[in-house]
């Protein structure tokens, strides 16, 4: 059992929570996961960690409600525990000492993105970071990236914040003001991340991206997880998470995260609160 | 007066037509009179053929004798002497190629019964027994072992009663490997192997499950933390794919994933359970395996209509135990022999057929067994929304990957000094499926003990 310390409403369907979790505080770098279970006859479900500390020995997670096991996880509160968690799993993110890097995080991706633009940063690299969301409710993290980063940027789809549209439009309108960037790191939707690939494969900026396709294990046992990367079969948990985007196959891994479509809605039914 | 009779005793167990509809144990086990009868029918030899097929020695004709005289719980001790798992081996071993297949009366008829009656032992002990297992005076030293399955239970327990402090780091949330996540439990019971982990706790093993290592420590750090031996019994976890056209379709699933997500995760309760799975009413199954097996008639009490084992050998060269290709015919899984899987076949991204090749066999290959050539022209789609690949597992990289010094074979094995389990790599130890690559549960057993014994050697120089 893993104790719950504290948790954070961030907003309608994004929450945080810092697990104590003494294995995995100890060493996890910034691009890796854990995998939890909520209780006990619980589903295993991966998120990224967002923030550790060392000496309290916690992790943070950043999750968004989307189905059963993560409404389950919001029913828990600070001072409950959960079932397990297990980790850190995944490749640390190759990060490396670049004298620019753009971040672009769409909704709960934003997540995921912080520890490896935190890395940077504190590396000297010097780091923009994009950020999506459906309305200024959505784009989360924002003030924590102002810290580390030179220039905070938002898009959200009804223009309730920063520029109404997509943040591939920022991105766009950034390489052409003659922004140069050595990298992205691109971490949100699949339709997002494929998206930003399309662009910066056009102006050859090396792009990195985290894919999350459905995983049980988590290392590297079931095959459940593979992706296509470069024409070659990856197992996201163990070769990835990160991955150089420009060699992701995103249609079969959209087409790979549909296939429990009608199970997840049968087990969202009867599920209260 | 032995038994003459050249059959077995017949095991009781739950018909084919009910059992495909639910998950319990196919086998129901002796009663007290069938294991008597049973064990009347062996006949003592004194030079004990059977024994020497036994991969840990287990004194058969010494427990059988018991069994005969009705001692079941002297018989019980006996076998325990040698292997602390009876339970299970009885169930899941290979015995026609081990124990059995060594058998005198097997020369004419049927060979003894010596799982059938090393399980009933087992059950018995079980059943009626109250458990005494104490935990023994410790000896100040400390081992790890990393993974639970039948290598690192075994070492661990075999430590645990000399005296040693030892500690399990398991990546997964339940211990038992392949025990728990890969044979089902219409085969082996999840509360037996349970029960037996229990006892292995009680002898004062701690298990850390959540604990990746080469994640969430190595190897190097556990001696820094102050164990001073390690044993790896990490297993051969990695499932291997065919590399044809379709394999990455939804509907296609490596065994593991199949097997994981019913056994683990009970998504055989699906909604109760909330871990989803997916048969179609057409399921392929590629391999003739033990894993095949237990995929198929998984996929059968799943639902599925139509259940193929496509294999591309015949069925003599199958690996899988006699009797649970029996059960699987009589669950009427339909088994496609010769045949070897093309490419697979989809519609919209999801499985709607298997192009298969028919093979005849040739000229023996490197292991002895007739390589199977295909028959040109004679392809065939084989209508399925499922397919399962049980083609065979390997080591998972990630221990050899974060270990200085480990030295390991080309496919990924870790190489081991016989005698002793010992690696490349001071005061560090392996065996089961990590050394042997995909094996039985007897020899990662016979493994995890061998390397207790030598452990203790060292540490006790
Ligand atoms: C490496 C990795 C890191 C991730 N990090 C985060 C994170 O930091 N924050 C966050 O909110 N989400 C993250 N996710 C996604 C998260 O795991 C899923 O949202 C969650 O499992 C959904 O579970 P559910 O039962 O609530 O929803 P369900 O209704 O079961 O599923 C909703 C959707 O979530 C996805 N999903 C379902 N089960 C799994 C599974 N076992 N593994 C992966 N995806 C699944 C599918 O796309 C599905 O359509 C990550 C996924 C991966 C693989
Ligand atoms: C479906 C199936 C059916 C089978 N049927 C039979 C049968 O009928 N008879 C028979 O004799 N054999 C059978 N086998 C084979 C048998 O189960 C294996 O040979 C045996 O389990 C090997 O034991 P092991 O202890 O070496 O490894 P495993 O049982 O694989 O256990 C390894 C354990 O280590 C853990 N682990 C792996 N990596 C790490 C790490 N880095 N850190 C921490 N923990 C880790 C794993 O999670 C696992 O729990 C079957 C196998 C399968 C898959
Ligand atoms: S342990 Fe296995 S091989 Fe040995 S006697 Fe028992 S069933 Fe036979
Ligand atoms: S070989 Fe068969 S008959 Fe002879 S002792 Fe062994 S089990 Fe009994
Ligand atoms: S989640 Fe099972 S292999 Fe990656
Ligand atoms: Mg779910």
């Amino acid at each position: 059992m893993y104790r719950i310390l504290s948790k954070k409403i961030l907003n309608e369907t994004v929450q945080l929570m810092e697990i104590e979790a003494p294995y995995i505080a100890r060493r996890c770098e910034p691009g890796q996961f854990v995998i939890l279970r909520v209780d006990e006859n619980g589903e295993r479900i991966p998120l990224t960690i967002a923030d550790y500390d060392r000496e309290r020995k916690t992790v943070t997670i950043i999750y968004q409600i989307v189905g059963y096991s993560t409404k389950k996880l919001s029913q828990k509160e600070a001072g409950d525990t959960i079932q397990d968690i297990a980790g850190p799993l995944g490749k640390p993110s190759e990060l490396k000492k670049h004298k620019r890097v753009l971040g672009i995080g769409g909704g709960v991706g934003a997540a995921p993105l912080y520890p490896q633009i935190k890395k940077l940063s504190e590396m000297g690299v010097n780091v923009d970071v994009i950020l999506g969301g459906r309305t200024k409710e959505y784009v989360i993290l924002e003030d924590k990236f102002r810290e580390i980063c030179q220039n905070v940027y938002i898009a959200t789809d009804d223009g309730s914040r920063g520029h109404r549209g997509l943040v591939t439009d920022v991105l766009t309108k950034l390489i052409e003001e003659g922004k140069e960037y050595d990298e992205v790191i691109a971490i949100g939707p699949l339709v997002m991340m494929k998206a930003v690939c399309a662009i910066t494969r056009e102006y050859h900026i090396p792009t990195s991206v985290s894919l999350n396709p459905i995983m049980i294990d988590g290392t590297g046992m079931c095959g459940g997880c593979r992706v296509t990367v470069g024409g070659k079969i990856k197992f996201a948990c163990v070769d990835g998470p990160d991955f150089d985007g420009h060699l992701v196959d995103f249609e079969e891994c959209m087409r790979r995260q549909r296939m429990y479509k009608e199970e997840e809605h049968v087990c969202l039914i009867g599920l209260e609160g | 007066m032995p038994n003459m009779s050249l059959k077995k005793v017949p095991m009781p167990e739950q018909d084919s037509k009910i059992r495909t509809k639910n998950f319990s144990e196919v086998a129901l086990g002796y009663t007290e009179e069938q294991a008597v009868e049973e064990a009347l029918r062996c006949l003592q030899c004194k030079h004990k053929p059977c024994v020497k097929g036994c991969p840990v020695n287990v004194p058969i004709p010494e427990f059988i004798k018991e069994i005969a005289a009705g001692e079941f719980k002297k018989a019980y001790e006996i076998i325990v002497r040698e292997n602390r798992l009876p339970a299970i081996c009885g169930r899941v071993c290979p015995q026609e190629s081990q124990c059995e297949g060594n058998c005198v009366r097997g020369i004419k008829g049927e060979p003894v019964g010596i799982g059938r009656l090393e399980r009933f032992a087992a059950d018995y002990y079980m059943k009626n027994v109250k458990n005494d297992v104490k935990e023994v005076e410790k000896n100040g030293k400390r081992v790890a072992v990393v993974g639970a399955g039948p290598a690192g239970l075994t070492c661990a327990g075999e430590l645990a009663k000399m005296g040693y402090e030892v500690t399990i780091f398991e990546a997964l949330h339940t211990p038992g490997g392949v025990l728990m996540y890969g044979i089902p439990e219409f085969r082996l019971p999840k509360a037996l192997v349970e029960r037996e982990i229990e006892n292995i706790r009680k002898l004062g093993v701690k298990i850390e499950t959540n604990v990746l290592v080469g994640r969430s420590i190595t190897i190097d750090e556990l001696f820094e933390e102050g164990y001073q031996a390690v044993f790896i019994g990490s297993g051969a976890g990695l499932p291997k794919f065919m590399g044809i056209e379709g394999e990455n379709l939804n509907g296609v699933y490596a065994a593991n994933e199949f097997l994981t997500r019913s056994n683990l995760m009970k998504a055989y309760d699906f909604p109760n359970s909330p871990t989803p799975i997916k048969v179609g009413k057409n399921v392929a199954v590629i391999g003739g395996g033990n894993v095949a097996m237990d995929a198929a008639r998984t996929a059968k009490r799943l639902g599925a209509e139509n259940v193929y084992i496509v294999y591309r050998r015949s069925e003599e060269e199958m690996p899988a135990r006699l009797e649970e290709i029996h059960h699987a015919k009589e669950e009427g899984i339909q088994m496609k022999l010769l045949t070897n899987p093309v490419r697979i076949l989809g519609k919209e991204g999801w499985v709607t057929g298997m192009e298969c090749i028919e093979m005849e066999l040739g000229e023996p290959d490197a292991s002895g067994r007739r390589r199977p050539v295909p028959k040109a022209g004679s392809e065939f789609i084989l209508p399925v929304e499922t397919v399962i690949i049980a083609i065979g597992q390997t080591p998972n990289p990630l221990i050899r990957q974060t270990t200085e010094g480990l030295d390991t074979h080309s496919w990924g094995g870790i190489i081991v000094k016989e005698e002793t389990m010992e690696t490349s790599k001071e005061n560090v130890y392996a065996g089961g499926d990590v050394v042997t690559g995909a094996a039985t549960v007897i020899l990662a057993m016979g493994a995890g003990k061998k390397a207790a014994k030598a452990i203790h050697e060292r540490l006790n120089k």
